[in-house]
């Protein structure tokens, strides 16, 4: 889960890290503005600045005027509800810093560039000196010294010193303490008067680790923290709701194509391989999606006829990995009741079946009795996409 | 033989009297493997399989010696069951367990590295030396697992389960035999990644070739590229890298947790690029990978 930014600062703020003095806003009757200020769209994507995310105003009107705009412009897919209005500061130095997982590693690491604003791998690559990566142990977590001994490394001293280990070290904990996978500060500025302020943050959540923080999952359901282009199709939010049914197996993470091929595919990994064999073969996919698990009859029945209801879809190929969970009967059964309630021939209509495994045998019966060609598990998962894709010619 | 496990590996199963465990339980002891013991706490006095269940892995390693786990339980006490084993003296640890916090992944591995302590996944299926033993769920069944696997010289990395028992299929079915085929895990973070397993099958003298299945996101497979071509390692490596359409639709999270694109991160053209300038063969379709790993066993 990606924090905003205005989430993720009210994160620093508890951990005694400064951010510029501001709030965000919805709209703008009553609304009291000091300029200078910065306005900042609230979405879940970098780049900003550069697409039009993120302004400075210097008058009261301007800056209203420019909050409306925000709130009614679409940047890098998303439109924000929430505009960050916040004071314009006097920088003299802007910095870097970082916490993160290295997942080869396996460690977490700490980042810290006397650059900050930057793009960080091309900042290594041209100036090395400038950055510092340092993985550091999940218990012993990152105290003090570690981060002054980690930035120090960049030629800073003194009172500066001091005062970024101090962030660094805080930084850490709340990557800690809020199981995130990312929090990065950057730019961190250095103001005339000598202030440490978080201009921007980012902060990444591990889906895996939100049951532990309750108010996170709340945030989570909040439906109006931005909007996204990329919602779910008609078709995609009537196969979750499918995969929703019941708790057996899934059916799930379905992805509209405009193809003519309808694909009932899984697991994981076979999904990925079956949906590039069938583009290789020069397929046009109207979908891809993951079975698994030991999906119900029922999920099965009705996620082949979501997709044969597609107006352009006449075949479909089941393209499975040899399973040991999931029962090729079962899956066979719900494929041949779908085609059959949405009307059409299972023989006609099955491109290709291709589920080698679990009770493979009761499942080749139930296909043999409704004419359905399958293939065993002696033709390879791209073989059975080729066949597919020449079956599903006219 | 092969790698991770012996004749000398005696198991124990964590949560088994969990619904998946019971199964994979009696799977395993079929298939030949060493299973001595299970513990769920609160439930000792009770079997599975005629395998005498105890409350505490300390109960249970007291009356019969081990020095390997299947952990398969619930995702907030995963952490807390490999630190028993590992308090225990078990050295050899296969966390079944599907979405376990990434910081607690990170925090018993790095108490398992202070141990000498080997661990494969999260998220994993498994592994399996072909006819002589299997720990996890890996290939199911027996008479399963016997049509999809059998001996021989291959080795089988596999960032996806499923796809560990496919690739062992298509060279079982092409009268190749493998020799081990460990599913890696499908978490960005876990505990033995290619890079770990790849100078384990390098050193073992009955694995001749590797096949590798990559999937887009993270950045281990260009690790091993470098790893590769400055270890010098000689052993053939083959790689198939599935998703490639995925490297069109960054951001967007196809099966597991760990494949993802991210901006330029992760991509299959950046990884088979890699695979290429270290000398890995990429197969470009599925079934190719039979008749290069033929060419290498000549």
């Amino acid at each position: 889960m990606r924090l905003l930014e205005c989430e993720s600062k009210e994160i620093l703020s508890k951990y005694q890290i400064a951010t510029p003095s501001g709030r965000a806003v919805s709209f703008i009757n009553n609304l009291d503005i000091k300029p200078p200020v910065m306005l900042k769209a609230q979405i879940p994507i970098g780049g900003r600045g550069k697409s039009g995310g993120i302004f400075e105003a210097s008058t009261s009107d301007g800056a209203k005027a420019k909050i409306e705009q925000l709130l009614a412009t679409w940047v890098r897919g998303y439109k924000a509800t929430k505009i960050l209005v916040e004071e314009k500061l006097d920088i003299d130095q802007e910095f870097f810093m970082a916490i993160t997982d290295d997942t080869v590693a396996k460690s977490p690491l700490a980042i810290f560039s006397s650059e900050g604003g930057v793009d960080i791998e091309a900042l290594a690559e041209r100036q090395p000196q400038k950055v510092r990566k340092e993985l550091f142990s999940m218990r012993s977590k990152l105290p003090q010294y570690r981060a002054r001994e980690i930035i120090s490394e960049t030629g800073i001293s003194g009172r500066l010193l001091l005062g970024l280990g101090n962030i660094l070290s805080r930084l850490a904990d709340v990557f800690l303490d809020y199981d995130a996978t990312l929090a990065e500060i950057n730019p961190l500025a250095l103001t005339r008067d000598g202030r440490l302020i978080a201009l921007d943050c980012h902060m990444e959540i591990d889906d895996d680790a939100l049951f532990r923080h309750k108010e996170l999952i709340e945030l989570a359901k909040e439906g109006n923290r931005f909007e996204s282009e990329r919602s779910l199709t008609e078709f995609e939010r009537k196969a979750a709701e499918i995969d929703q049914i019941d708790h057996r197996g899934v059916a799930g993470r379905v992805i509209e194509f405009d193809g003519n091929l309808g694909l009932i595919i899984g697991g994981g990994g076979a999904s990925l391989t079956a949906f590039d064999a069938v583009q290789s073969h020069g397929g046009k996919p109207a979908n891809y999606c993951e079975i698994g698990g030991n999906p119900s009859v029922l999920k099965v029945k009705e996620l082949t006829r979501l997709i044969l209801s597609k107006p352009n879809v006449q075949k479909i190929a089941v393209i499975m990995n040899v399973v040991s969970n999931t029962r090729v009967d079962l899956v066979a059964r719900g494929i041949v009741k779908g085609i059959l309630e949405a009307g059409k021939d299972p023989a006609k209509t099955v491109a290709a079946f291709r589920i080698p495994g679990a009770w493979e045998e009761e499942g080749f019966k139930i296909l043999s009795k409704y004419g359905v060609q399958y293939l065993d598990r002696t033709v390879s998962i791209d073989d059975t996409a080729r066949i597919a894709v020449d079956n599903s010619g006219d | 033989m092969a790698i991770l496990a012996d004749a000398d590996t005696r198991v124990i199963i964590q949560g088994i009297t969990g619904r998946e465990a019971t199964t994979f339980t009696k799977d395993m002891i079929d298939y030949g493997t060493t299973v001595v013991a299970g513990i769920t706490p609160g439930k000792h006095g009770q079997q599975v399989h005629r395998i005498p269940v105890y409350d505490t892995v300390r109960q249970a390693v007291n009356e019969h010696p081990a020095n390997a786990s299947v952990i398969s339980v619930p995702p907030a006490l995963a952490k807390g069951a490999v630190l028993e084993a590992l308090d225990n003296g078990i050295t050899l640890l296969v966390v079944v367990s599907e979405r376990v916090p990434r910081k607690d992944t990170i925090e018993f591995l790095e108490i398992a590295r202070e141990k000498n302590a080997r661990v494969i996944g999260p998220n994993t299926l498994g592994f399996i030396s072909p006819h002589h033993l299997k720990l996890g769920m890996a290939g199911g069944p027996i008479e399963d697992v016997k049509k999809a696997y059998m001996p021989g010289p291959v080795g089988i990395a596999s960032r996806s389960g499923g796809m560990t028992t496919e690739i062992a299929n298509l060279l079982t079915t092409n009268g190749i035999g493998q020799s081990t085929c460990v599913g890696v895990g499908g978490d960005p973070v876990v505990g033995s990644n290619f890079l770990d397993l790849i100078p384990l099958f390098d050193k073992d003298p009955e694995t001749k070739v590797v096949v590798l299945f990559c999937e887009p996101g993270g950045v281990i497979e260009e690790k091993l590229a470098d790893l590769v071509i400055t270890e010098n390692i000689s052993l053939p490596i083959i790689a198939f890298i599935a998703g490639r359409f995925v490297d069109d639709m960054p951001g967007v999270r196809f099966g597991h947790a760990a494949t993802i694109v991210e901006g330029d991160r992760g991509t299959t053209k950046g990884k088979i690029a890699m695979f290429q300038k270290a000398g890995i063969r990429v197969a470009e379709n599925f079934s190719d990978i039979v008749g290069i790993a033929k060419e290498y066993l000549k």
